[in-house]
């Protein structure tokens, strides 16, 4: 028999306040209002009280409304059923097609055992010689892609979503706008991806709370296909959208707020969905990209600034380019050494050179005297911008590799780039100099 | 002793107490489907207890049972800790994936050591023989080292000596000593032992200034910014700055006998990094894999948040452990930021009133707290054994003016400061030469180093004076400086850590190039124009470089070194 509890003490923001017994923390109820049913998570206990979260908001909960507890996590159905299907934060559909049936799977599953975690050693071709070259993309990486808002970081998202050729593709939309939506949909449509794929879109226009589910619905199903052998990629945009969901709720919650508005355990929680990605020993694996959107293009912002802590690395998106400062990938040098002997000397000359570019061209702009060593840092900036830099551009590794040398020979002597002389006499092109 | 649950908030959990209840005191919270949840008293109010749960709290409820021990939260001690890969309540992390598979269960705990392992047990003391704590019993062979068999350090009478085990072959549940103090009482010792994780251990004669130098190989802490056994140390810096690498080549090529490293609410992967390359790593000091000295400790910051906080002192009780056998112990903690901020959530729900940032008051006095655990100490039988701790900080918005790294700055006896302009130019290791300082003397001579730090910082007084008067507005001799000091932070304080030999640099070899550069820099360029003045220096750097990347002594090494002297003795001179 289902028991039903409508002793409701308290309602504010979107928690209420009930007497049940025996609920256990963590777990899910159903609150019955005049708007329709909600789910909604114990988030506390206090003797008789028990502290919900309701999903859709207590938007129009009345204190006689009733709850039903379900003595169970939030759940997820798990099967192929799901391929080529949009959910939402509650993982109700969304495209107007029926429920998608599978074995019910909790979500925020326990932490992996890091011993049970193999050392990512596949590089991700991208064909995007910013990534591919300076900063390669590894298999089961979590690595964000920072932006202002309206750069095409989704277009960049969904590009390198395609070319990394995974088994599976999950997207999480947090805050979502309709435009976007279609943006991945007509991609993956384009990729041919779309029958693998599977979407959990939460929009503006939904409640808050829903937007915190959608990493947790796309990791715990990701998750699943990587323990069976699959490698999955999951996109998630905007990791802002969640952070400012999280702010939200800590505040109408009156906690304590640490940074800006934000709750002290942000790092926390943001972690705990970045660290799904996974590559697991004798399985599959999970690959996690995200956009976040930096509020007034400040890294030092909270969300980017905990984000960065927590990722292995950061592409970071500015004037339409993937800017080879601040941008990171920390697991490149699992790949890079076994990829061709120059691609370490390569990476590391090209930025120390466009470096030493930037300070001739602040020089420059303040109408200093032009040095000749300047003049061929200038020149050197400028070819790097336009055959290396440029988004448009779409190479494989080696051909870029040979396109830095390229660049370097028409620039300087062999000395001036700092590359050992080994290396040098190995690659540097003839007939120039 | 026994409770009951009347509230959950997240990792806190109340409990209404039956009777008596040890703060900081380890109880369980026993989950309507039977498993035990490690918890921890952190507050005690009249009959109320709240505990901090090392695990996730779904599906506790109000109502159900709550079991409390007499002791703190403790590790066990005893052969067999090197080479373990921990959680930070001390699980050993491969035998919980052997039982439970890929991921962790809460409520699963097992033994820090195996209680079926046999040691070689060689006694050290004879039945009537006066022994107090810390003394040693005897020995067993742990890998590379004698691991002591010590009486119990928190035994704090004198005993003799009733029973010692003969040599032979034991596990370290097996009695190997009876002791009876002064009234005649007997105590049975073991080779295991336990101590509570929050307390100092140090049972010492006396404690030791620090003076020994610790080398890391890592040039520009060795020469500029050494840091001693004993000492302390943090490293500031934005993230990707370059903190954990820096970690992780000390942990690999530091002159010390055991490290410990303390991943602290960090990632797993990087820990994985550690784990699966230390066995493969045969260390050229002992001949044997680097993981035989190491011991790790892994609480990544998807793991519960209590056990972050306890994580840090699991670990500074292991390396206090090996400290009393005499040995040199170095302990990597990063990072010590998600520890502040494991106490800073913990205090706010437990609704504390919040300090800057939101941490709790009590945050400096924690951190030094911690940091008072390295020092170098003298043992009863007169050997010497140190713990060196060096911590990562990770400031918000690697701003270094936030209440962590202030707190650190207070009391660490060295400060490496990170630069993210360092870093992003990939000048590695990004270690800031103009902030950061060190207490301690290093390996060069202090009349030598002052002479490279008075050049760096001259030479970044012109590059700010170039940025104003322009190039053309400088002075050759200015100019000679600038390029002096750059030439000295490209070829000796910048390291590629992912090259074998330019990635490690040992003590003698730093020594001797330091000298080499200082030839350099003392060069006398005499009347050239800026462009051959820069042109020199490119070759001295490019000779350098070069130098950096062979191997001593192999041939191509005394070319790079013959070439070097020659351009010194032509002071750069003859064009090619
Ligand atoms: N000494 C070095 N030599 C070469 N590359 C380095 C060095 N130090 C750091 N890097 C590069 O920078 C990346 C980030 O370094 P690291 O992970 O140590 O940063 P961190 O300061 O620990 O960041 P976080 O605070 O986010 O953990 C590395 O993955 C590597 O690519
Ligand atoms: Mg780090």
């Amino acid at each position: 028999m289902r028991k039903y509890f409508n002793s409701i003490r308290r309602i504010a923001g979107n928690v209420v306040t009930v007497d049940a017994r025996g609920v256990g923390y963590d777990e899910l109820a159903v609150i019955s209002t005049s708007r329709g049913d909600s789910l909604a998570q114990v988030i506390g206990l206090d003797g008789p009280e028990v502290s919900l979260q309701v999903f859709a908001g207590a938007h129009g909960v009345s204190n006689n409304d009733r709850i039903r507890f379900l003595h169970r996590p939030m759940q997820v159905p798990f099967s192929e059923a799901l391929f080529g299907r949009v959910f939402d934060g509650s993982a109700r559909p969304r495209d107007g097609r029926g429920p998608a049936y599978g074995d019910p799977l909790d979500i925020g599953s326990p932490v992996i055992n890091p011993v049970r975690r193999r050392m990512p050693d596949q590089m991700i071709a991208t064909g995007i010689p910013m990534i591919d070259v300076f900063n390669s993309l590894v298999e089961s990486q979590k690595l964000p892609i920072f932006s202002v808002a309206g750069e095409p970081y989704n277009e960049l998202l969904a590009r390198i979503g395609l070319q990394a050729d995974a088994d599976i593709i999950i997207l999480g939309g947090m805050g979502l706008r309709h435009d976007d939506y279609l943006t991945f949909r007509h991609a993956f449509e384009e990729g041919g991806v779309l029958g693998r794929a599977i979407m959990f879109v939460h929009t503006a226009a939904d409640p808050v709370v829903e937007c915190l589910m959608v990493p947790d619905l796309c990791l715990a199903v990701g998750e699943q296909f990587a323990l069976r052998g699959e490698r999955v990629l999951v996109l998630l945009t905007d990791m802002t959208a969640f952070a400012d969901a999280l702010k939200e709720i800590a505040i109408t919650m009156e906690q304590i707020p640490s940074n800006r508005g934000y709750p002290g355990d942000l790092y926390t929680q943001m972690a705990k969905r970045y660290e799904k990605a996974v590559d697991f020993d004798q399985a599959g694996s999970m690959t996690v990209l995200a956009c976040v959107t930096m509020p007034g293009d400040d890294v030092t912002h909270p969300v980017p600034d905990n984000t960065g802590y927590i990722t292995e690395g950061q592409f970071y998106l500015r004037n339409g380019r993937i800017e080879p400062f601040g941008s990171l990938s920390r697991l490149k040098q699992q790949v890079n050494g076994k990829t061709r002997d120059d691609h370490r000397s390569i990476m590391d000359a090209c930025i120390q050179l466009y470096a030493l570019c930037r300070e001739s061209r602040e020089k420059r702009d303040m109408g200093f005297e032009m040095s000749a060593w300047d003049r061929k840092l200038l020149k050197y900036g400028l070819f790097f911008e336009r055959r290396i830099m440029d988004l448009s551009i779409n190479l494989p590794l080696f051909e870029a590799l040979d396109r830095c040398w390229q660049i370097l020979a028409e620039c300087f002597d062999p000395a001036e780039t700092g590359i050992r002389r080994a290396i040098v006499e190995r690659h540097w092109p003839t007939g120039l100099k | 002793m026994k409770g009951k649950i009347s509230s959950v908030y997240g990792s806190l959990v109340i409990a209404e107490m039956e009777d008596r209840v040890v703060q900081n005191s380890v109880g369980y919270c026993v989950r309507s489907d039977g498993t035990r949840l490690l918890s921890e008293v952190i507050r005690v109010r009249g009959q109320l207890a709240d505990l901090q749960v090392f695990e996730e709290t779904r599906g506790l409820r109000t109502g159900d049972g709550v079991e409390f021990q007499a002791e703190m939260l403790s590790v066990v001690l005893g052969p067999g800790l090197l080479g373990q890969i921990y959680d930070g309540l001390q699980n050993p992390l491969p035998e919980l994936a052997e039982r439970v598979g890929y991921f962790l269960k809460p409520g699963m705990y097992v033994n820090g050591l195996s209680t079926a392992a046999k040691w070689a047990f060689t006694p050290d003391v004879q039945a009537g023989d006066a022994v107090a704590s810390g003394d040693t019993l005897g020995t067993v062979p742990e890998g590379i080292f004698t691991h002591r068999i010590m009486v119990p350090f928190g035994w704090r009478e004198r005993f003799t000596v009733e029973r010692i085990a003969p040599a032979g072959s034991y596990t370290i549940q097996d009695e190997i000593a009876v002791l009876a103090n002064a009234a005649g009482q007997r105590r049975s010792v073991t080779m295991q032992q336990t101590w509570p994780v929050k307390i100092p251990l140090n049972v010492s004669r006396r404690r030791l200034m620090p003076t020994e130098p610790l080398v890391t190989r890592v040039r520009i802490i060795d020469s500029m910014f050494p840091i001693v056994r004993g000492g302390t140390y943090c490293i500031p810096g934005p993230f990707g700055a370059g903190k954990t690498v820096l970690q992780q080549i000390t942990s690999r090529h530091a002159e010390i006998d055991v490290v410990v490293i303390a991943a602290c609410g960090e990632r797993a992967g990087e820990v994985v990094e550690t784990l699966r390359d230390f066995p493969e790593i045969i260390d050229p000091r002992t001949g044997r894999s680097l993981m035989e000295r190491t011991i790790i400790i892994c609480n990544t910051s998807a793991m519960p948040v209590a056990s972050r906080e306890a994580s840090v002192y699991t670990a500074a009780t292991l390396a206090e452990y090996y400290r009393q056998m005499g040995l040199n112990v170095l302990l990597l903690a990063d990072s010590t930021s998600r520890w502040a901020q494991a106490m800073r959530e913990l205090s706010g729900r437990l609704e504390e009133i919040p300090g800057e940032e939101a941490f709790p008051a009590y945050l400096e006095s924690r951190i030094a707290a911690f940091y008072e655990r390295a020092g170098a100490i003298e043992l009863a039988d007169g050997r010497i054994g140190s713990l060196t701790i060096g911590g990562t900080v990770s400031p918000a918005g690697g701003n270094f003016e936030e209440p962590v790294t202030q707190g650190t700055l207070k009391v660490v006896g060295a400060f490496l400061g990170l630069s993210r302009a360092r870093s992003d130019a990939r000048r590695y290791p990004a270690i800031d030469p103009l902030d950061s300082w060190s207490k301690y003397r290093g390996i060069i001579e202090p009349a030598k180093v002052a002479r490279m730090r008075r050049l760096l910082t001259q030479g970044h007084e012109v590059r700010q004076m170039m940025t104003v008067v322009g190039e053309e507005g400088t002075s050759a001799e200015d100019f000679t400086v600038a390029l002096k000091a750059d030439f000295f932070d490209n070829c000796v304080l910048q390291q590629n850590a992912f090259d074998a030999v330019d990635g490690a640099t040992p003590a003698e070899r730093q020594r001797f190039m330091f000298d080499k550069a200082l030839q350099i820099v003392d060069l006398e360029l005499g009347r050239l124009d800026k462009s051959h003045l820069r042109e020199v220096m490119v070759r001295a750097a490019d000779l350098f470089r070069n130098w950096n990347y062979a191997a001593s002594g192999t041939e191509e090494y005394d070319r790079w070194l013959r070439e070097i002297d020659r351009f010194t003795a032509d002071r750069g001179r003859p064009m090619p």
